[in-house]
């Protein structure tokens, strides 16, 4: 059995067949993960100094050279490495008194640390497959970008005490822009919002909730939807990027929302997070610094705040190493501008845009696949893993051990 | 999926009786259930007009004789590999109640659906609710399918 790190699901039950250095025959994997195990064949990174090819070693030396004559470094990305991995990422920003930023300040941060702290009440997701008789989906489509989350999770399965599942015992819910794959599967329950309506929208349910008249929306779909909610025993939300990005700073309404919500009845919140290891960044930085992301070491101390955030810190560093992520395809442009004007370390498996701008290149193993480690699951589970191939290539975590014994 | 009345407008629409049933429209619903063949219409392979639609009725047709025995078709191009109709299909939760009914990967050889290289595969389709002569109209791979990749006749 291996586990796939094509998304923050991490499944467990794949079983992967290898002949000749090549997947011949997998089972249990959807399309999203087939791409990412295919992916170990394809396209891998060389070290590379200048867009010239060098051995291993000169690359690691010279990367440890530019982090270590740089006054204000940026260490960012995280996303796709291991726990052990970010570990060693936080000892090397300790050490060169660094800004580490993770890809959660652009994404689901904001709610991540609502979560963490405890403000925002969550669960696994083997509660829900076992409990849970509602699922929202909000502002996010798992049917693209986490196929298995309905079919083993929040939908479709039969759980402990909901044997009937989909036929009778779950309502799915989705409040959209668009209707999505997943809106086409609970077309009954499906809200359309107007880009960057869920404010309004979320007042609207607050409103029927209390037996008042909802200003947005069919008044009648909405006060079905507030029957539908009030009726529920135990409710999930899964927030999605689309959520997060159209409320923004009134991220306080949702907290009240899931507040009135559970005065009637139980409801959970666990955010759909991408990347494999996302959670497990916010949750080891909380662990070691107190802030989940945007942390600055200058100065020996910790300091968290919106200065330190990738964004900002593009803008103000002379020098980043991006790891497990690709923020010159990802990010904004004016970040990304920014970033790729600094001289640039990238440590990736794969050849992305970010490798092609990078002044130094370093292959590294793919995690999941060529090398174990351990990564924490959207809902917090932490889950291990050992490699299912033979490799060479270093891992993220030896990789940052070794930049850090040369500098 | 092409209806009973896009066929009939493409058969010669005479009501011959040829082919045994009383009318075209009988003899179209008979191609789409599979029970007929085109061949069966003499007048529309005989006489040279309809040689259009002819070949037109067998483009048509084409999918649907290509259909499985429950006259499921899957269409790997669509598929996401989610798995939502592996835990939906009431055989492999019957045969699985450990594994498939709780969303996991289905081990034993008895299940239909299966997610295999990243898209749906069938087997073992003489399980299938719609096999045999006392078929039920289950639909619990196709509901459940969020991109259409499963249909049937």
């Amino acid at each position: 059995m291996a586990i796939c790190t094509g998304c923050s699901l991490l499944c467990e039950d794949i079983v992967a067949t290898y002949e000749n250095g090549a997947l011949t025959h997998v089972k249990n994997l959807c399309r999203k993960g087939h791409g990412h195990f295919q992916a170990a064949f394809t396209e891998r990174t060389v070290p590379m100094i200048d867009g010239e090819q060098v051995t291993l070693d000169s690359a690691i030396a010279k990367a440890a050279e530019i982090l270590k004559s740089a006054k204000s470094p940026l260490l960012y990305g995280w996303s796709n490495s291991t726990l052990e991995a970010q570990a060693a990422g936080i000892k090397l920003a300790e050490k060169l008194g660094a800004t580490m930023d993770g890809t959660s300040s652009f994404c689901q941060g904001i709610l991540m640390e609502r979560i963490l702290s405890g403000k925002i009440p969550s669960c696994t997701l083997d509660d829900v497959r076992n409990y849970a008789d509602t699922s929202i989906f909000w502002g996010s489509d798992p049917s693209s970008s986490h196929p298995r989350h309905l079919s083993r999770f929040s939908y479709y399965p039969r759980g402990e005490k909901r044997q009937k599942s989909y036929e009778e015992e779950r309502t799915c819910i989705v409040v959209d822009v668009r209707k999505s794959a997943t809106a086409r599967l609970c077309s009954n329950y499906y809200f359309r919002v107007a880009p960057g309506g869920d404010a309004e929208f979320m007042e609207a349910i607050l409103a029927v909730l209390e037996g008042k008249i909802p200003k947005v929306g069919d008044k009648k779909k909405m006060i079905e939807l507030g029957s539908r909610l009030k009726k529920t025993k135990w409710g999930a939300i899964f927030p999605g990027p689309g959520m997060i990005y159209s409320l923004q700073d009134k991220m306080e309404l949702f907290e009240r929302l899931v507040a009135k919500l559970n005065e009637i009845t139980t409801f959970k919140v666990i955010p759909m997070v991408g990347h494999y290891n996302m959670r497990g960044f916010n949750e080891l930085m909380l662990e070691k610094t107190g802030f989940i992301n945007s942390v600055s070491f200058k100065g020996g101390a910790a300091v968290h705040g919106p200065e330190h955030s990738a964004m900002a810190a593009a803008k103000t560093s002379d020098a980043a190493l991006v790891i497990g992520s690709d923020p010159l395809s990802a990010l904004p442009f004016g970040t990304a501008h920014a970033l790729a004007r600094l001289p640039l370390i990238a440590i990736d498996p794969r050849r992305s845009l970010t490798t092609d701008a990078a002044k130094v290149v370093i292959p590294s193993a793919i995690s999941g696949l060529e090398t174990g480690g351990t990564a924490v699951r959207m809902d917090g589970v932490k889950i291990k893993f050992e490699p299912i191939i033979d490799t060479n290539l270093l891992s993220d975590e030896q990789i940052l051990t070794r930049i850090m014994e040369a500098i | 999926m092409v209806g009973a009345m896009e066929i009939y407008m493409l058969l010669p629409k005479t009501n011959c009786k040829k082919c045994g049933l009383p009318t075209c429209m009988a003899f179209a619903v008979g191609l789409l259930g599979r029970e007929k063949k085109v061949d069966e219409c003499t007048p529309l392979i005989e006489e040279k007009k309809y040689e259009a639609k002819l070949k037109k009725l067998r483009e048509v047709m084409a999918p649907i004789e290509n259909a499985s025995e429950t006259g499921l078709i899957i269409h790997p191009e669509r598929c996401f590999g989610c798995g939502n109709c592996v835990v939906a299909c009431p055989v492999n939760v019957a045969a699985e109640p450990t594994r498939s009914a709780v969303g996991l990967g289905p081990e034993s050889e008895k299940v239909i659906l299966r997610v295999e290289d990243g898209v749906v595969v069938a087997n073992n389709l003489k399980e299938c609710r719609r096999f045999g002569p006392n078929k039920t109209l289950c639909n619990a791979c196709t509901a459940t399918c969020p991109s259409k990749a499963i249909e049937f006749v």
